[in-house]
């Protein structure tokens, strides 16, 4: 049976505390995400009950229980510490998906400092931007990616140390560099985790809006509450599952539902940590006896294009439930999984500044193809009028998704960026940036974004940080940049280009461009492709005006030009 | 019509240089795509470096990751276009 009963038994009487309570939390107790993860899940007996189990390239396996968790995370808390990182002092993750990121922010939580895990395809001006914001002290990475370190070292003076998890020993070490290997260091039994309370700080999430830099989304230990509660009734774990999350852990996905929730559950769940291929997931899960997969539309999309054959070939019968996030899940491919898998993909939307999902499909709930769901118990949602940003009352007129700010994983704030956290709300309703209806029934229905922000395979792709990248590039006079339709991802970069005298508009200046974005900020915000113009389109005081770019792009009405600059 | 082998060192070289981290050690069969050495966003820059370098034009539902998954594999596919 599944935990959430119907909708409406659910939501009766709804309190958080009833996460609390499962949970052994009383309110002003200690509450560590690290200790609740690992050793809370030992004394509940667990302790030989597998907790990871994960697959590198060539088929290398590892496995870890609820002990190993516990012991490695002290150990690479310990070792923090006698770095000198104390509760407060935020620890960056950039490695690709290994056990030491898993195990690591569970270690950085325990000894109360702040985990800002990174996505290890960022290049160096996106690793840049974000450690200088936040003020890392220390980075644990692996070999292959410290090397984008180096390149911004000596601008960020406040980083003492590079912590790299898998040195060889056969080159010397770079500046600044010291060398933790996690599985040889001597377990440590005991840490002493630090007494971090609800409303103490545990994670930076880094996202992308359309204007001004990157913001540090701060979540604090609270949050598992919300985590926990979504995991268990939305995502429906159970103690025999096997899940397997295919988030990174770079984004809030990875962590939120990555990591913190299956663990909290103690849950089994597995990695894998090698690229896309259909037939590499569809035997990952066949090997691994997968019962519960969180995924992501892009990812379905790619295996429907992949073909209804290569199904065929495995046996998946181990799958229970499906859930998917990161953008909208089209209808197409709800239909397509109930045909391939017995069963469909429950849609779930949320954010990285909500910490945890808000509105969704519910197991054994009516799925309606297309529809993002409904808001989870104990949530005040609601669709704003964009003039008046009061709820809209009517059925299927589109406004924009709001909450009232009430929930446990809510953001706390950008980090060192109060004033554009306050821009996020209005009459009391925190802003998502997003805009859809709601149908008689309840059921939310996306329809896009409010802004000019790309969300490309999931992830949101800032147009100002790119444009302010392109204008680097030697070549680059003007830069605009647009979302452009795609199959697959949904929307990808495209970028407007106006070139300097001296240089040519042709084909291989094109791909140097996309090379010189997708090395200094990430294969994300690389334009896929770049359209040369003899001037852009702006209104008469010189701002840019995407909207007539990305209007043609999408082959919708420009709107009013009256204020475009004439020749 | 370039020589298949020149081809392939050109391709490999050009995989090190521009995806490769310090420590991979890349051949002409090492698997690209589905060991995450070049993830799917970049691999569109590949196939626009093999229609640049190539002054071909490859279809996108012919730039699959099964196509792209080794050095090997992409010069193949760029034969069937020159």
């Amino acid at each position: 049976m599944h935990a959430f009963k119907s909708y409406e038994e659910m939501s009766k009487n709804f309190s958080w505390a009833r996460a609390e309570h499962e949970l052994g939390y009383t309110p002003g107790d200690v509450i560590n995400i690290g200790w609740y993860c690992s050793d809370r899940i030992c004394r509940l007996g667990k302790s030989e009950k597998t907790a990871l189990v994960w697959e590198g390239r060539e088929n290398e396996v590892k496995r870890y229980t609820y002990n190993d968790i516990r012991l490695l995370s002290n150990t690479i808390g310990a070792y923090l510490r006698r770095l000198g990182i104390r509760d407060g002092d935020r620890v960056c993750l950039f490695m690709d998906k290994v056990p030491e990121l898993y195990i690591g922010l569970l270690g950085i939580l325990k000894i109360g400092a702040i985990a800002q895990p990174l996505f290890s395809a960022f290049g160096d001006e996106s690793l840049f931007i974000r450690l200088e914001n936040a003020g890392t002290r220390a980075i644990i990475t692996q070999r292959k990616h410290a090397s984008k370190l180096q390149k911004i070292l000596d601008r960020l003076p406040g980083l003492e140390f590079i912590i790299v998890v898998d040195d060889d020993g056969r080159k010397a070490l770079k500046p600044k560099e010291v060398v933790l290997h996690m599985d040889q260091e001597e377990r440590v039994e005991e840490i002493g985790i630090f007494p971090t309370r609800a409303e103490s700080p545990s994670l930076l999430h880094y996202t992308s809006g359309t204007t001004g830099p990157p913001k540090g989304v701060k979540h604090v230990h609270y949050s598992l509450i919300s985590q926990y509660l979504t995991a268990k009734w939305v995502l429906d774990l159970r103690d025999d599952d096997i899940y397997w999350c295919t988030a990174d852990p770079g984004w809030v996905t990875g962590t939120s539902y990555g990591i913190i929730a299956p663990f909290a559950l103690g849950i089994t769940q597995c990695v894998m940590d090698i690229g896309f291929s259909a037939e590499a997931w569809y035997r990952f899960i066949e090997k691994h006896r997968v019962s519960m997969w969180y995924s992501a539309p892009t990812a379905i999309r790619s295996l429907m294009k992949a073909g209804d054959e290569i199904v065929g070939k495995f046996d998946l019968s181990s799958l229970r439930h499906l859930a998917s996030v990161g953008e909208p899940l089209n209808a197409e491919a709800v239909v397509w999984s109930q045909r391939m898998f017995g069963k469909p993909f429950y849609d779930t939307y949320w954010q990285t500044e909500t910490g945890s999902i808000m509105i969704t499909n519910f197991p054994g709930m009516k799925v309606k193809p297309g529809s993002m769901g409904r808001p989870f118990p104990g949530l005040t949602a609601a669709i704003l009028d964009p003039d008046t940003f009061e709820p809209i009352t009517g059925i299927n007129k589109p406004g924009l998704i709001a909450f009232r700010h009430d929930w446990p994983a809510r953001m706390r704030t950008y980090w060192n960026n109060e004033e554009t956290f306050r821009k996020k709300f209005r009459n009391g309703w925190y802003l998502t940036g997003d805009r859809s209806t709601i149908d008689q029934d309840g059921y939310y229905w996306f329809i896009g974004r409010d802004d000019d922000v790309i969300n490309t395979g999931g992830h949101l792709v800032s147009p100002f940080e790119v444009e302010s990248a392109l204008l680097e590039h030697p070549a680059v006079a003007e830069s605009a940049v647009v979302a452009k339709p795609d199959e697959v991802n949904m929307e990808v970069v495209k970028a407007f280009v106006t070139i300097k005298p001296g240089f040519e508009a042709n084909d291989e200046l094109e791909l140097d461009i996309m090379n010189f974005i997708r090395k200094k900020l990430s294969p994300l915000a690389m334009p896929q492709e770049i359209e040369y113009m003899d001037k852009l389109p702006k209104t008469r005081s010189g701002k840019i005006m995407r909207r007539v770019l990305h209007a043609q792009e999408w082959g919708q009405q420009i709107g009013d030009i009256s204020t475009l600059e004439n020749d | 019509m370039p020589d298949i082998n020149d081809m392939k060192e050109i391709i490999l070289k050009y995989v090190i240089n521009e995806y490769a981290e310090e420590d991979d050690n890349v051949t002409f069969d090492t698997p690209l795509i589905s060991s995450g050495l070049v993830d799917s966003f970049s691999m569109v820059s590949l196939k626009r470096f093999l229609e640049v370098k190539y002054k071909i034009s490859i279809p996108d539902d012919k730039a699959t990751p099964e196509a792209f998954d080794n050095v090997n594999k992409i010069a193949n596919l760029v034969l069937n276009y020159l």
